[in-house]
């Protein structure tokens, strides 16, 4: 393959593919995930697959990499017929893929993470190796490290890094950048074009498409499991792109100018020191939200988010009652439910487990944070108003579901965070604090997310997001910091800053090194 | 052809409620192999274990009666197994609900207390007996951490050692012949009779008004609900401030005031007195039914009477057929490991899958 990879042109004329598909058909119960899905990569390509979430692109991958097995249709390598049984077959293949659901070992270490997925006899000096990718690619890793101690970012990074020493042929990256500044998004795309370069097909999966024109030769766009085009993404703007990904035009966050009243939320001084020998301790962040205004708080994941997060929801009770001012009162010391009491609402990032119980039903689901109010009385659970209460949120923010009835876990991601973000609007908080609201959520969900936030604004509640996801922040907040290695920057109007010192804010002070500016 | 187990979307609740039937049938299958293994006819067996213990009323009087505490225990166990605490020292909780039922018994029976007072009076005492002993390993584990599974468990024998000292010594009956056993209780410590002529009384329904207010705390209160958020998700009980100490407090007093008062049934109906083993083995069966129960309140009390069911058959299988007790013990642990591998199909559905075709 030549240096540059020429532009699309070229793809098609390609007399083999790398990897075709043909007919890919996969039934989930319920649900049919792949439709008859045709798809070529050529050599050196770049190959987005768009589509909103639950439109079967995951699937698709899991389908390429052997971790699912198709229903119906046939997958060729390089001409050939194959049968992908594994991922251990996909990988002798030459297939690598990082997931966006992380398949990693929290016991082990980073270390043996990646020995476990490559065959035994590459093993020799792998944290050396491990050391020396990390470093080409700006993704530092201690070897050493227990995967439970590390953050979301972090643990995409071991992804990242287990893949890239397998030196695949085919590339498949699962919403890769969710989680690196914008500098490390800009020396990702320079690995991943130096890869193309090299004749290594990527298959790029992405709800993010400015990135997508940037980086991607071809795009194949999947709609309910179907494809429903193929484009060359770099003629194409975002709003032609999203309008083929969602099949109508995407509504824009409405932002009217903030009128920020008396400040609802107060953090002053606040030092965490973390029981994790791997955490982030905090060191005397203070900052306030007023009513009425979102604050947007920016870092690369790892740098004191969940500490922070913990000791605002009350999850974590601090010591010192004034360290956290809720509405007027302190309650440092007060637990999560006494804070919610208080009028606090909380959108946490993980959804599974932390946000909802995945077991249980919707209903008991809007129950979980809604107990000191009406649902309850005398102690005594008010089954029709749970299931009442967790219909309208259902109907309200569009969320698929079967009903009230329907368990947290058997919805796809998207539908999952807008019934949560929708629970916690519903408690009608004077002060909402949300963490990685959109994290792997679809454009539409994404957008529908937003625009609830700054509704919310404008009902005069004090909002809080915390993400990693600079774009996002810039588009809703009224006022942004940035926390890095335990501490806060103090917070802008965004008018003042850029999106250039914020990043150089959060890589600057990062604990990966992050300082090269491309 | 390759047979796998795809998660299921939803919880089956058909498969939630036919895995014990298909455990107890799969244990029907073991037992059919025992038998003839034995050499004896698996059908005459089988009437001598299942049908003639309860063909008679008086043989349902006691399946009933033997159901009476495993129902007790495993509804108050459930409570805590729903929450995630590991309470396995039921019989050391009974064994304290026993001895300090059976102290108010023979401390006031003699003075006179009519039973309507004396009974309650006994029951009370039981339960907080019964939860003073569970409060030792909740005390350890919200405190030190202290794994409950083994703490709990190794207060049975202290508890056990505890009241063989006592029924050795101290409250020894001094006109018993020197056997290690308390004075008889009064007629007033004694549970009255609910079918003449039989042993069944009315622990019975004290049992069944316990199913029900767990039943009611399970599912209708918050409490109950929390409880059941700590067990599922414990990240998503702090997120919605859910105390977990409290919790751990709960299903261990819970399942102690529950055996507590299956002591107190005990000593003050069949037994009728204090004697150095109060229970064969009810504590630890309890934790078989309370999983055959679901771990449900209505389920627990059918699940109770199968295993009651169980203990006749095995005493009937000694007399007629001269197995071994241990035949008891063999049918409560094949149920048990069946059940838990049927539950598999509660999350997961079998799929007979044709190789993918790849051509």
């Amino acid at each position: 393959m030549a240096d540059s990879f020429p532009a699309g042109s070229a793809v098609t004329a390609a007399p083999v593919p790398r990897l075709a598909l043909r007919g890919i058909t996969k039934r989930y119960p319920g649900v049919l995930a792949n439709d008859h899905v045709d798809l070529d990569v050529s050599p050196g390509e770049i190959h987005a697959v768009l589509g909103e979430n639950g439109a079967g692109k995951s699937t698709l991958m899991k389908v390429i990499y052997g971790v699912v097995r198709p229903d119906a249709g046939t997958i060729r390598w390089e001409g050939a017929p194959v049968r992908v049984r594994s991922p251990a077959r996909a990988r002798r293949l030459g297939i690598g893929m990082v997931f966006q659901h992380f398949s990693l070992f929290e016991t082990l270490t980073v270390e043996d993470n990646i020995r476990l997925a490559l065959d035994t006899s590459s093993a020799s000096g792998l944290p050396q190796r491990i050391r020396d990718v990390s470093v080409r690619y700006g993704l530092t890793l201690d070897p050493a490290r227990h995967v439970h101690t590390m953050s979301v970012g972090e643990r995409q990074r071991v992804e990242i890094v287990r893949c890239l020493l397998q030196n695949p042929r085919l590339l498949i990256m699962d919403e890769p950048t969710s989680v690196l500044t914008p500098q490390a998004v800009l020396r990702l795309f320079d690995t991943l074009r130096t890869l193309a370069g090299e004749g290594c097909s990527i298959l790029y999966i992405s709800h993010k498409l400015d990135e997508i024109r940037t980086l991607c030769h071809r795009a194949t766009v999947l709609r309910a499991g179907r494809v429903t085009g193929e484009c060359d993404p770099r003629l194409e703007t975002s709003a032609s792109l999203a309008r083929m990904m969602i099949g109508g035009n995407l509504p824009h966050p409405v932002h009217r100018t903030a009128h920020a009243g008396a400040p609802a939320l107060i953090v002053e001084s606040l030092d965490v020191r973390t029981d994790d020998p791997f955490g982030t301790t905090l060191r005397s962040i203070s900052f306030e939200v007023r009513a009425g205004e979102i604050v947007g708080i920016a870092g690369v994941s790892g740098n004191g988010q969940k500490e922070l997060l913990a000791a605002l929801s009350g999850e974590r009770t601090l010591a010192r009652d004034s360290a956290v001012t809720l509405c007027g009162t302190p309650v440092g010391t007060r637990d999560a439910f006494a804070r919610r009491r208080l009028g606090l609402a909380f959108i946490p990032e993980d959804r599974l487990g932390h946000g909802a119980v995945p077991e249980m039903s919707l209903a008991d689901n809007a129950l979980l944070t809604a107990r000191g109010g009406a649902l309850v009385s005398h102690g005594f659970i008010r089954a029709s108003a749970v299931r009442a209460c967790a219909s309208r949120t259902i109907t309200a923010f569009g969320v698929k579901a079967s009903g009230p009835d329907a368990a947290a876990r058997s919805l796809s991601g998207g539908n999952l965070q807008k019934y949560i973000v929708g629970r916690e609007i519903g408690q009608h908080p004077k002060v909402l604090i949300a963490a990685q609201p959109t994290w792997g959520v679809d454009v539409g969900a994404s957008t529908q997310i937003r625009q609830a936030l700054i509704d919310l604004r404008d009902r005069g509640v004090a909002v809080l997001v915390i993400s990693e996801e600079l774009d996002e922040l810039v588009e809703i907040c009224d006022r942004l910091a940035v926390i890095a290695q335990g501490r806060l920057s103090p917070a802008k109007p965004l008018r003042e800053t850029s999106a250039e010192e914020i990043g150089l804010l959060m890589a600057g002070a990062g604990p990966s090194g992050d300082k090269v500016v491309s | 052809m390759r047979a796998r187990l795809e998660l299921r979307a939803q919880p089956s609740r058909v498969a939630m409620w036919a895995a014990p039937v298909l455990a107890a049938l799969a244990t029907l299958l073991v037992g059919f192999i025992v038998f003839e293994a034995f050499g004896l006819d698996p059908v005459a067996a089988f009437t001598a274990f299942f049908i003639e213990p309860v063909a008679t009323r008086y043989g349902i009087a006691e399946l009933l009666l033997k159901a009476s505490p495993l129902m007790l225990i495993a509804t108050g166990l459930a409570i805590g197994y729903r929450a995630n605490v590991w309470n396995i020292g039921a019989e050391g909780q009974l064994t304290l609900g026993a001895l300090a039922g059976g102290a108010v018994a023979l401390a006031l029976g003699d003075a006179g207390w009519p039973a309507a007072l004396l009974l309650p009076a006994m029951f009370v005492a039981g339960a907080l007996g019964g939860m003073l002993w569970a409060a030792i390993p909740a005390f350890l584990r919200t405190r030190f951490h202290a794994n409950e599974i083994l703490t709990s468990l190794m207060l049975v024998y202290v508890a056990t050692l505890l009241l063989s000292w006592l029924v050795h010594g101290p409250w020894r009956d001094p006109e018993g012949y020197n056997f290690p056993q308390s004075k008889l209780f009064t007629a007033n410590a004694l549970l009255p009779s609910l079918i003449p002529d039989t042993r069944l009384n009315v622990g019975f329904l004290v049992a069944l008004a316990v199913v029900a207010l767990a039943w009611l705390f399970v599912n209708r209160h918050i409490v109950g609900f929390e409880m059941r958020v700590s067990g599922l998700a414990p990240a998503a009980a702090r997120y919605a401030g859910i105390s977990a100490r409290r919790s751990i407090w709960i299903g261990m007093l819970a399942g102690g005031a529950c055996a507590g008062l299956a002591g107190v049934g005990e000593a003050a109906g069949p037994i009728g007195q204090l004697v150095p083993s109060m229970s064969p083995g009810y504590g630890f069966a309890a934790i078989i039914v309370a999983f055959v129960g679901r771990l449900h309140p209505a389920g627990i009390a059918f699940a109770s009477l199968l295993m009651s069911l169980l203990y006749l058959g095995g005493e009937s299988a000694q007399m007629h057929l001269a197995l071994p007790s241990a035949v008891t013990g063999l049918f409560q642990g094949t149920l048990l490991f069946f059940l838990l591998a049927a539950d598999v199909l509660v999350n997961f559905r079998p799929r007979v899958a044709r190789a993918a075709r790849a051509r």
